[in-house]
């Protein structure tokens, strides 16, 4: 599968996210936030880093790329769309997920490796893991905190939308534990931890995260 | 500003701050945002509405923040 990775300008994790998506046995294409092309692409990932500079709020800015137009629309049409720390909060920013990331509560960057338990496998991201799994993947964010109304938060969690949720510690006052969450038709999901950092032995924290990027192969061939 | 029930974590650190230099009192403090925003000609309800729609799509997140729009005559020189 053809998986874009797009490039806004303060994206700091998009080549590790190409990198991770070649290991994972897909082909990377780099996408341009100035660009409203997609390339053809079959599935989208929106990388970590401090997008506009994080300016106003994390992701506000980006959500008005010319490419989220189109990421918009090919989500809301089924492509698979994976939003990773920043990315995570664009695709809120989006209103392609539910809910928000605010500040952390404790008002610290928190950088550490983190266990998460996967909720939900039947996403086009998560298929390679068993329901259940516990991964340990690096965290690293100041604004992770999910946060969403008492009614949105009885529905994600109703509906199995919660993808993965933190364990041993909430790192960031995250509702929940929530650390990540897909949209009610499961393409969209949105994750605060990187899996893309942990898709090799030689620079990663361990083998972990390839699971997001092997799912869609997996996906392909169901 | 953050909705009431959303946790304001720096209202919260500035709160913290202010016994610490003596000011007593104070119960809760909240942070929010204010944008000044100039505009060409009258404001009319239809210049107004606009404002309020470049509130709701670009300054605020309706998830977690409320917004109030109010009028300031000729303070731009």
């Amino acid at each position: 599968m053809k998986v874009g990775v797009v490039t806004f300008p303060g994206s700091l994790d998009d080549v590790d996210a190409q990198r991770a998506v070649r290991i994972g046995g897909n082909e990377a294409v780099a996408l341009w936030h100035g660009d409203a092309d997609l390339r053809g692409v079959d599935a989208v990932i929106l990388p970590g880093g401090f997008s506009y500079g994080d300016y106003l709020r994390c992701g506000a800015i980006s959500r008005f790329a010319p490419v989220m137009e189109k990421v918009v629309e090919a989500a809301n049409a089924g492509m698979p769309v994976l939003g990773i720390c920043n990315g995570f909060q664009i695709l809120c920013e989006s209103h392609l997920l539910p809910g928000a990331l605010i500040r952390n509560d404790h008002r610290r960057f928190v950088c550490r490796d983190q266990l998460l338990r996967i909720e939900n496998n039947r996403t086009p991201w998560t298929s390679a893991y068993d329901a259940g799994q516990e991964i340990r993947i690096v965290l690293k964010n100041g604004e992770g905190g999910f946060v969403a109304d008492a009614e949105t938060l009885a529905r994600i969690e109703g509906e199995g939308q919660v993808v993965a949720r933190y364990l041993e510690v909430n790192p960031n006052g995250s509702l929940d534990d929530i650390a990540g969450v897909a949209n009610e038709r499961g393409n969209v999901v949105g994750l605060m931890p990187h899996p893309e950092h942990a898709v090799e032995e030689l620079t990663g924290s361990g083998l972990d995260g390839l699971g997001f990027f092997t799912s869609l192969v997996e996906t392909a061939f169901a | 500003m953050p909705k009431p029930e959303i946790l304001d974590p720096q209202g919260k650190a500035v709160q913290g701050a202010l016994p610490r230099l003596g000011f007593t009192g104070v119960t809760d403090v909240r942070q929010g945002k204010r944008f000044e925003i100039e505009l060409e000609g009258e404001v009319t309800d239809a210049v107004l509405a606009e404002v309020d729609k470049m509130a709701e799509t670009l300054l605020s997140n309706p998830v977690i923040e409320n917004y109030t729009v109010t009028v300031e005559q000729g303070v731009a020189p």
